[in-house]
């Protein structure tokens, strides 16, 4: 990354009569576009830029150069396992046969791309635990849709329609009481105790004929396993509901606890946080759906399915809870998951998840003489702390204090991403560390020799700090006035 | 292993920093009943060289076919630029663009893509990408829906492509809304049962294609009058690369346009990923689902971009917000914007020029041969639907096709004998001759 900034849009560079497309000549006679009733004609100009290819290719490669990458530096972005991407899985996603495979071909003609898709469906499964997968939703917000759309099915399959409240820890992320919404359901939330997790006393009080299920993912937002996970699905399994696990925090427990074990129903995975696809600057993503097997027929349309026949078929099913993608999702994105798994093979996913979990207790060890651990034990793959010590700056009545925006801001300078801010909501100045386990000691020691030094200067000079940052592209933006000025467009 | 940077050495210090004996320690509090007590059942850890035959032996399987199929997927041309710059590490392993101090790369082109789809689809907004042009239409129905407050039918034509629908009817059905389909004439969208159901004033919102399913160019004139005087949205579902030269939504009086930008020179690639685009006007900006940069300044007062609005969002607003989507296709808007970018406007028509053109000759020539019959009279674009009436049958042709290499179009599910064939300016006058005679 660059600490100069490129600054200008496409549409400063365009200029009437410069073009960078090449096309055939029209071979195709007399047929004209003005053929068509002018009415049903664009009335305006696109006013769309006007560029040649060599400018083309500067702007977008000096743009790249404001920008921030797993493969520029170290994230250390809580729920969000910014682990490396591999290099080989996009060369094996832009193989012409895959690219250039239309959706309408012939089931027969497509049977390497659905054995893929097969192939990963079952070790999705054999990870996770759960017996069913469908690979068509396009990330994780669209497969906790598709999760909840299950868990109204499979309740309305019975009859039973008053099912319309879900269970949400406080501590949740908000795609889940959004999904929740956004399927027609209630949100109920549930306390957290003072050890970060889910107060079993508080749900019991919560329970009803009017449950669906409940939603939750483990290890919790704050990193921290939910040991009463076996009492917890007892508990929403007798009062008939079904136990949903947001997929998000999954990787520290690859090979060693899965979810189907600990007593969930259903499930998505993120493949752009577990399994090492590229996170694109906000997708395209991946968001599979796993289930048991009683739950398998109400998983969407299309499905793709192994026959007796060894060939592998699309299939539609009544049972279906409809279809919630036209097709199978983001595909490239599964080849991508596909060839990480054959990568790390069974030796090294289950490596993955001790090492994560390893790399995140181990900063938050070194760092808690510094900044405020509010709950302390082992992790898993990530903790959070609720800014600096006092004596590092950070009193919480102090008005001048130093918050976990400016420290946050500060690692910019020192060419890290920041920490992911202000969340879980249950303390003030969350600042959630997930380093995942693609980083080496050597980068974790730095990372952390830069966190002291942070603090040390927070203590010395925190007006460096409320500046924060100075070295790069762009200091720190106006969001106030992005909202006032209301400038969407060129 | 190359993805795992940890030495032996490195482990034991690591280890012993935090205070436990081994890596199996740091799961100490994991229930003992809940633990894998076994190895993975999965393939043994495969190097480059097993894998890149794997895989590839995977793809020898699939066969690739010379397109002359759409509905939804077009093989428009994407031109070498646009792998070449997507392959940029900087942009493609960047995380959402909430720390805009290093993100200015991605949240420029975002900028740069919203500005270009406004334009295109004639309206003030664009977000910042929805998941494909299905979703991207059930999500303007939940707009709908939202913007009216306590009305909660939808009507849809039922010219949409059946899986389109299928997907819209699905988060309808889970989100209480009450979808009606508005029935079709000729292939055309019956405006008088609209009018109708508009009349009662329980209506939030009505959604059209645009070509439509049939690849037919729908007239809707005076829709948007009709819809805005009985307090509805209308909502224009386009083709994204049609709209270089078809009137826009926002020319149609379209509160919101939806849809896939994939044929703006995004690859086929068995159906993803695809981008799907949401548009609208200012007065709708609260109710918009997903992502939106603004232009702002930053400290030392230059130009600057950053995610706004987003009190509109899930990780704001929770339950209350106007949609659960976050990650949606961030990636594709750089496709766009640059494919849009190296096309021009001239560039664009030209697109549209030569599908329109190609199809209009295949579609005569497919006449010609006498094993084709003409289903609808409205004018088409770059698709168009036949009934086949040679002895064998639609679907025996169409195998027939695909074994000769011939992508044939798209059987018509349900009507027996109904094909929809597509054309676009990849396809060389040597290709349709051979499809043509093979015919």
């Amino acid at each position: 990354m660059n600490n100069k900034y490129y600054s200008p849009l496409v549409f400063e560079l365009s200029k009437p009569g410069r073009s960078g497309y090449s096309l055939p000549k029209n071979h195709w006679g007399e047929h004209h576009i003005g053929d068509i009733n002018e009415n049903l004609l664009r009335q305006s100009k696109p006013e769309l830029p006007e560029v040649d290819e060599l400018t083309l290719v500067r702007h977008y490669t000096n743009m790249s150069n404001n920008n921030f990458g797993v493969d520029t530096g170290f994230y250390p972005l809580g729920s969000c396992t910014m682990k490396y991407n591999p290099k080989i899985n996009e060369e094996m996603a832009a193989l012409p046969a895959f690219t250039s495979l239309h959706p309408s071909t012939p089931e027969c003609l497509t049977q390497g791309a659905l054995e893929l898709y097969y192939n990963l469906q079952r070790a999705l499964s054999e990870i996770s635990g759960l017996s069913e997968f469908t690979l068509n939703p396009c990330a994780g917000a669209h497969g906790e849709l598709t999760g909840l759309m299950v868990i109204r099915a499979y309740h309305q399959s019975r009859g039973d329609h008053k099912r319309t409240k879900i269970i949400v820890p406080n501590s949740a992320h908000g795609t889940n009481p959004a999904s929740a919404a956004v399927c027609g359901l209630q949100i109920v939330e549930v306390g957290s105790t003072p050890q970060g997790t889910v107060d079993v006393e508080a749900l019991k009080e919560l329970l009803n004929d009017e449950v669906a299920g409940m939603m939750m993912t483990n290890p919790n937002t704050l990193g921290i396993f939910e040991t009463q996970i076996p009492q917890i699905a007892q508990l929403i399994h007798e009062c008939g509901g079904l136990m949903y696990y947001d997929g998000a925090n999954l990787n520290p427990m690859l090979g060693v606890c899965r979810p189907g074990d600990m007593g969930f129903d259903v499930m998505h995975i993120n493949l752009h946080k577990t399994f090492s696809t590229p996170h694109g600057g906000g997708g395209p993503g991946s968001g599979p759906v796993g289930v048991t097997a009683a739950l398998a027929e109400f998983l969407p349309n299309p499905k793709v399915v192994k026959g007796e026949d060894g060939l592998f078929h699309i299939t539609y099913s009544d049972s279906a809870l409809g279809s919630v993608s036209p097709l199978f999702g983001n595909f490239s994105v599964l080849v991508r998951a596909y060839t990480y798994i054959l990568s790390m093979g069974r030796e090294y996913i289950p490596m993955a998840g001790k090492l994560s979990v390893l790399n995140a207790n181990y900063i938050k060890e070194q760092l808690k003489a510094y900044y405020k651990l509010p709950i302390d034990g082992l992790c898993k793959h990530e903790f959070v702390f609720d800014g600096l010590l006092e004596e590092y700056g950070g009193g919480a009545h102090d008005a001048d204090k130093v918050t976990t925006l400016d420290i946050a801001k500060r690692l910019l300078d020192y060419g890290y991403h920041a920490p992911t801010i202000y969340f879980p909501l249950l303390f003030h100045e969350s600042m959630m560390i997930e380093p995942t386990e693609t980083e080496s000691k050597e980068t974790i020691d730095q990372f952390i020799e830069v966190m002291r030094k942070i603090a040390l200067e927070a203590k010395d000079d925190k007006a460096l700090l409320h500046g924060a940052p100075h070295h790069t592209p762009i200091r720190r933006p106006d969001d106030v006035f992005a909202v006032k000025n209301a400038k969407f467009t060129f | 292993m190359k993805y795992i940077p940890h030495t032996q050495a490195d482990i034991d210090q690591m280890l012993q920093v935090v205070g436990v004996d081994s890596l199996d320690d740091l799961y100490g509090e994991v229930p003992e009943q809940l633990k894998l007590k076994r190895e993975l059942d999965l393939p043994s850890a495969m190097s480059e060289i097993e894998i890149r035959n794997h895989i590839e032996a995977l793809a020898d399987q699939n066969k690739l076919l010379t397109i002359f199929a759409g509905a939804g997927s077009y093989d428009h041309y994407t031109p070498s630029v646009i792998p070449y710059i997507m392959s940029r590490s900087e942009f493609s392993t960047s995380y959402t663009p909430y720390q805009a101090e290093i993100s200015q790369g991605t949240l420029q082109y975002i900028f740069e893509y919203q500005t270009m789809m406004a334009r295109l689809t004639g309206l003030d907004i664009s977000n910042a990408s929805m998941y494909d042009g299905a979703t991207a239409t059930a999500e303007a129905m939940m707009m709908c829906v939202a913007a009216a407050k306590k009305r909660n039918k939808v009507l849809i034509a039922s010219t949409f492509a059946p899986r389109v629908l299928d997907v819209v009817a699905t988060y309808a059905k889970y989100h209480g809304v009450e979808l009606v389909k508005i029935p079709q004439i000729d292939g055309v969208s019956d405006k008088a049962f609209v009018d109708e159901a508009l009349a009662q004033d329980d209506v939030a919102g009505v959604i059209v294609a645009q070509p439509n399913y049939w690849g037919i160019v729908e007239d809707f004139t005076g829709w948007a009058d009709q819809c805005h005087e009985h307090k509805a949205l209308f909502v224009v579902n386009a083709i994204a690369s049609t709209l270089g030269v078809l009137r826009t939504p926002g020319e149609w009086g379209a509160d919101i346009a939806c849809g896939d930008a994939q044929s703006l020179g995004i690859p086929v690639g068995y159906g993803g990923p695809y981008i799907g685009y949401l548009c609208t006007t200012k007065a709708l900006i609260r109710k918009m689902p997903g992502r939106l940069v603004g232009e702002t300044v930053d400290a030392a007062g230059q130009r600057c971009f950053v995610l706004t609005m987003q009190a509109r969002e899930q990780h704001i607003r929770r339950e209350k917000a106007t949609s659960n989507i976050c990650t949606a296709q961030g990636y594709m808007c750089l496709h766009v914007a640059m494919y849009l970018s190296m096309m021009g406007e001239q560039g664009l028509r030209e697109v549209c020029q030569q599908s329109y053109s190609a199809a209009h000759y295949l579609h005569d020539k497919l006449l010609e041969t006498g094993k084709f019959e003409p289903c609808y009279s409205a004018p088409f674009f770059n698709e168009f639907t036949l009934k086949y009436t040679g002895e064998e049958g639609a679907k025996a042709f169409h195998k027939r096709m695909a074994e000769a290499g011939i992508l044939a179009g798209v059987l018509v599910e349900g009507e027996a004998d109904k094909i929809i064939f597509a054309v676009t300016e990849k396809r060389t006058p040597e290709e349709v001759a051979r499809f043509l005679s093979l015919v």
